[in-house]
């Protein structure tokens, strides 16, 4: 056995780093206050600038009447808000259903064996299917052409056909995510597992599948993004949410307000789940670059 | 399910190797292999990376499927076809040389998974056993710990630890100290050494020819798939046979390694 040990990499570190780290840090420190007043002050004179330009052109009282109209907006935005309520019903149904149907997909394409070959065919021809299509053409073709079969016992409410379309487009999406954490597990965790005595099954239920959904939070939650906006879609079928009402209001107004009020209502809501997807991100990559 | 043909005649055997083939496309690893282990026995394979070694073990596990020939297990043909590879895997543990522990576990469920899932004993049987193990590698304190906290060689004892919870008959390591910083490696080899003569039957991969010396009842030479040269660990190291085996060791101790 050789007895190299003081020579590891770890030792050369030790003396190295923390007298540079140490210099470094206190340099940064006074420069990240300076940075920041900069860029306060450039960014306060920017936007100033931008805005006294745009109040200031000529077509501006038009656009203030047609866009921010204070009244109309205060006048709005309380049915607006009650209709995106019909939103975010559709999104939590639509997004619990997804996360399911998308891990059986997932796990169905997963699992090799010639039984499931025709289980494997099948969820393949349906996410190249739903992937392809375009989701309005999904939402019209449910939503008008079943209830229009006039089939006894068959469901005729628009919001039904609604959480169907979105869970049926979102789950093609989410089972590749779903199924590219599953392929990010090495190989030799599965072997370890079923090295014990693991069925398959138990291996990808107790090892593998833990991993692979940690790791693709993140790309989940960027799904989650974009269905949240994308239960807007549904108002081709007669579903009377946010988006649907603000049209209501606009027509009733010849005024665009109603739709600035409900893109307020999109940002409040979507910027911080993006915000929090980032910084989930960025975290990982943090955690992965100090286990390297 | 069972097969007791003729080269399952001797139940005596631990494990018996006959005729085993294995390809990857078309290079062939393992070319005709046949070995046989008694109870209690400990066998070092040795050779240069490429020459099988690996293979042969993950086909014993059957985590390989293999082409050809046969492998016995106290007698029962783990190969005959419509075996239940996981009721075979149960009897057979395996220790890689990357470890493999599960890094979304404590090390106590690391430990506890295969007992409770496979053996279905309850979480608090499970729980008494591994603390038991994990006390007699002095690592009952980490119990709680994910394996990203543990040194190398800490997280290959609990690997150890994880098959010997489900009371392998034969246990089979995989060059289980070459992934590791040199000063780590003798923690692992003495917790093999204390395995051996607790008894435990081995079939061990490594390229620590001294380790192998010391505790092999027996050493086999492998060699582009073939068991080349086998013997006493006196014999093997001291007066080898045959000219291949002759120049491998030569370039061992040429590397200090021996």
């Amino acid at each position: 056995m050789t007895a190299l040990g003081g020579l590891g990499p770890r030792d050369r570190g030790d003396v190295l780093e923390p007298p540079g780290r140490g210099r470094r840090s206190r340099r940064s420190g006074q420069g990240a206050l300076r940075s920041t007043a900069i860029a306060f002050a450039s960014t306060f004179v920017f936007f100033g600038v931008l805005a006294w330009v745009a109040v200031n052109s000529s077509g501006w009282p038009l656009v203030q009447q047609s866009f921010f109209n204070g009244a109309l907006f205060a006048e709005s935005l309380p049915d607006i808000a009650a209709a995106f309520w019909v939103n975010v019903q559709l999104f939590f149904i639509a997004e619990i259903l997804i996360l399911v149907l998308a891990l059986v997909i997932a796990v169905l394409r997963s699992i090799p064996g010639p039984v499931l070959f025709p289980l494997r065919l099948l969820s393949t021809i349906y996410v190249d299917v739903f992937r392809a299509l375009p989701g309005v053409l999904i939402i019209y073709i449910l939503g008008f052409g079943i209830p229009g079969l006039n089939v006894e016992g068959v469901p005729t409410d628009p919001f039904f056909y609604a959480v169907i379309a979105l869970t049926l487009i979102y789950s093609a999406y989410v089972s590749e995510v779903y199924r590219a954490g599953i392929d990010s597990v090495h190989p030799s965790q599965s072997a370890a597992a079923r090295s014990l005595g693991l069925s398959q099954w138990q291996a990808l239920r107790y090892v593998v599948l833990p991993q692979a959904i940690r790791r693709v939070i993140p790309p989940l939650l960027n799904d989650f993004i974009g269905l949240q906006k994308d239960t807007v879609l549904v108002s081709y079928i007669g579903v009377v949410e946010i988006f649907r009402q603000s049209q209501i209001t606009e027509a009733a107004h010849f005024n665009y307000t109603p739709y600035l009020a409900t893109a307020l209502v999109f940002l409040v809501m979507t910027i911080p789940l993006a915000r929090f997807t980032d910084w989930l991100v960025a975290r990982d990559r943090r955690r992965a670059a100090a286990n390297r | 399910m069972t097969s007791r043909g003729d080269a399952a005649g001797d139940a005596a055997a631990a494990l018996r190797i006959v005729g085993l083939r294995k390809s990857f496309g078309t290079l062939e690893v393992l070319r005709g292999i046949d070995l046989r282990l008694v109870e209690h026995e400990v066998v070092c394979l040795i050779g240069a990376s490429g020459s099988g070694k690996s293979t042969l073990l993950r086909c014993v596990n059957l985590l390989e499927p293999i082409d050809e020939g046969r492998i016995f297990v106290e007698g029962e043909e783990i190969t005959a076809p419509g075996v239940d590879v996981d009721r075979i895997r149960r009897r057979i543990g395996i220790v890689f040389q990357s470890f493999n522990l599960f890094p979304h576990m404590s090390v106590l469920d690391n430990v506890t998974l295969a007992p409770r899932r496979v053996l279905k004993l309850s979480r608090a049987d499970a729980d008494a056993q591994a603390f038991e193990l994990l006390r007699r590698i002095g690592l009952d304190d980490k119990a709680r710990e994910f394996p990203d906290r543990l040194s190398g060689g800490q997280q290959q004892r609990v690997a150890i630890v994880r098959a010997l919870a489900m009371h392998p008959d034969l246990l089979l390591l995989d060059e289980v100290t070459s992934a590791l910083d040199p000063e780590l490696v003798a923690e692992v080899l003495s917790l093999v050494r204390e395995l051996a003569l607790g008894g435990m039957t081995m079939l061990i991969a490594t390229h620590e020819m001294g380790f192998a010396r010391d505790i092999a009842s027996r050493v086999c030479f492998l060699d582009a798939g073939r068991i080349l040269e086998e013997g006493p660990p006196e014999q093997i190291f001291r007066a080898p046979r045959e000219e291949r085996t002759q120049r491998f060791l030569q370039r061992v101790m040429e590397a200090g390694r021996l």
